[in-house]
């Protein structure tokens, strides 16, 4: 019934084949609708994946019950070899920090300025860094990573959406994490400022070298940054592979993404 | 007959609602008693609501305090008791008035504004963002906004009976040429403890409710502006009647008690 053909991850995957999340059988319902169903995903070590799907096809919620935001009715999720429904609060809390999550409207804290947005994740996780470092010079240096140094004071009223995806990214990078969940980073945005996201997240995995999971219905962005890519179509992941293998399938739901 | 099961559904919404609503009140107390305690947000909370609502409460208790003078005095004349005006609105204000109209004035103005804070922040993923950051959002949200209300409306309540007080002062002065000595020395005279202390408790079980409803209805928001809308509309029509059947309840518990 379903046409699946798997290709093993390729592009910048090198050296052994570590896996740092994975899904297995993942099932989630609200109410009457069935929104994942068996959905299966494996993300490498040093890989960009993307997950493509239709605008309601579940992609949010799947992203959320790899975080524990939203409790999966069965199946199984392992962040870095661990299990992530079994975990307690503290040892969640710690695994999360770990995780960096960007949020599909950018979900910067509108009633805080840009410096305090970046201070608050450091609030519970200092004991990452060493005892003596100033959280000034982490807040500064994130903000340089996204070339926003200079709006540390303001709101994020006054910001544009790129420059608030941005800041957002930066929050995100604060705690160095090793895994980064992008939940559809370029939606909302012009073309060009999506694509100098774009760009932003590829400098970031060159620079720190992070395994990143990105969401999207971009086509554009698929290209640009997917070493291999997950369609996730009716609920479960539908098919895999680059790409250029993608994009010259002939099934029909397939096919949908892809034409423009 | 469709009038009756309307009647029904709408009561069967409200002991739902009922339900839920306790079931977050048990978590606010099993979770207030929790380190850390984020006192930092609690005094930011405590002062932005008296800075919202002092001019409010003022205005109204001075304007309540006028208008039951002037309305009770022709009456009183005709009695020849015009000499216990004092007594009776000091005791009307500070047993009734003065708490219930401090706390609808401020269902409308710190209720609807949790309800709408915590809405917007639930509907774009702020809430979520500071889960995964490590804190936990109903402590810093929920835990400071419900302890700063049940702290700061009964102090809210002494300001509006005061200025309630004051102005009824102002009516007896002009009209009866009564000396603000005289007047507060019979206002004082004639109140006892146990107009004094249900009152008080009173208000606190106010400033509970109000809080309560507003980060409930707001932590629960349903999707998109419309929910923000619904979350800040319900949560002052709910915290309203709910003021109404605590007032009862006290007024109640307050009358068997004082006949033992
Ligand atoms: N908290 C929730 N309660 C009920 N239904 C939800 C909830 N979150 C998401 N859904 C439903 O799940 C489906 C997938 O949503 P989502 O993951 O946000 O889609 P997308 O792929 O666009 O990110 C939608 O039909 C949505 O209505
Ligand atoms: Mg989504």
């Amino acid at each position: 019934m379903k046409e699946s053909n798997t290709i093993l991850p390729q592009g910048k995957v090198t050296g052994t084949q570590e896996i740092v999340l994975e899904i297995k059988n993942l099932n989630k319902s609200f109410g009457d609708n069935h929104v994942l169903k068996n959905f299966n995903m494996k993300l490498y070590k040093g890989e960009n994946l993307v997950i493509m799907g239709k605008s309601g096809s579940g992609k949010s919620v799947m992203i959320k019950c790899l975080v524990g935001l939203i409790q999966a009715d069965s199946g199984i999720i392992s962040v870095m070899h661990k299990d992530i429904t079994t975990l307690n609060q503290t040892a969640l809390d710690i695994l999360r920090s770990d995780i960096g999550f960007l949020f599909q409207g950018s979900a910067l804290y509108d009633s805080m300025t840009v410096r305090e947005n970046l201070e608050f994740p450091l609030r519970r996780h200092s004991s990452r860094f060493e005892k003596n470092m100033d959280t000034n010079t982490l807040v500064m240096e994130a903000l340089e990573n996204v070339g926003l140094a200079h709006a540390i004071d303001l709101m994020p009223a006054e910001l544009s959406g790129g420059m608030q995806r941005r800041v957002a990214l930066a929050r995100t990078l604060i705690l160095q994490p090793k895994i980064i969940l992008y939940d559809e980073p370029t939606s909302g945005l012009d073309p060009i400022t999506a694509k100098e996201i774009i760009i932003l997240m590829q400098d970031i995995q060159k620079k720190y070298n992070t395994s990143s999971l990105i969401i999207t219905h971009d086509v554009d962005c698929a290209r640009a940054i997917s070493d291999r890519m997950v369609l996730l179509i009716d609920g479960t992941n539908y098919a895999e592979g680059t790409f250029d293998a993608l994009s010259v399938s002939t099934d029909p739901k397939v096919k949908a993404f892809f034409k423009h | 007959m469709s009038g009756l099961s309307n009647i029904k559904s709408h009561i069967q919404t409200f002991l739902k609602e009922i339900g839920e609503l306790s079931y977050f009140t048990a978590r606010f107390f099993k979770e207030s008693f929790r380190k850390p305690f984020e006192f930092k947000e609690f005094l930011r909370q405590c002062y932005s609501m008296g800075n919202r609502s002092l001019v409010l409460v003022g205005i109204t208790g001075f304007i309540i305090g006028l208008v039951l003078t002037l309305q009770t005095r022709p009456t009183l004349m005709e009695f020849g008791a015009v000499s216990w005006m004092p007594s009776m609105v000091g005791i009307s204000i500070i047993r009734e008035i003065g708490p219930m109209i401090t706390a609808l004035v401020c269902a409308g103005r710190i209720g609807s504004g949790i309800g709408a804070e915590l809405g917007s922040m639930r509907v774009t993923e702020q809430i979520d963002a500071m889960e995964v950051s490590g804190t936990n959002p109903f402590k810093y949200l929920v835990v400071t906004r419900v302890l700063a209300t049940t702290f700061m409306i009964p102090l809210l309540v002494i300001i509006g009976d005061a200025i309630g007080l004051y102005g009824s002062y102002l009516v007896e002065h002009l009209k009866g040429d009564v000396s603000f000595q005289l007047y507060f020395n019979q206002v004082f005279e004639s109140l006892e403890f146990g107009d004094i202390i249900p009152a008080t408790i009173k208000s606190f079980f106010f400033g509970l409710a109000i809080g309560l409803v507003g980060c409930f209805k707001g932590y629960y928001c349903g999707k998109g502006t419309a929910g923000v809308g619904r979350a800040a509309n319900s949560a002052v029509v709910f915290t309203s009647l709910l003021l109404f059947i605590i007032d009862f309840i006290a007024v109640f518990a307050a009358d068997i008690f004082y006949d033992l």
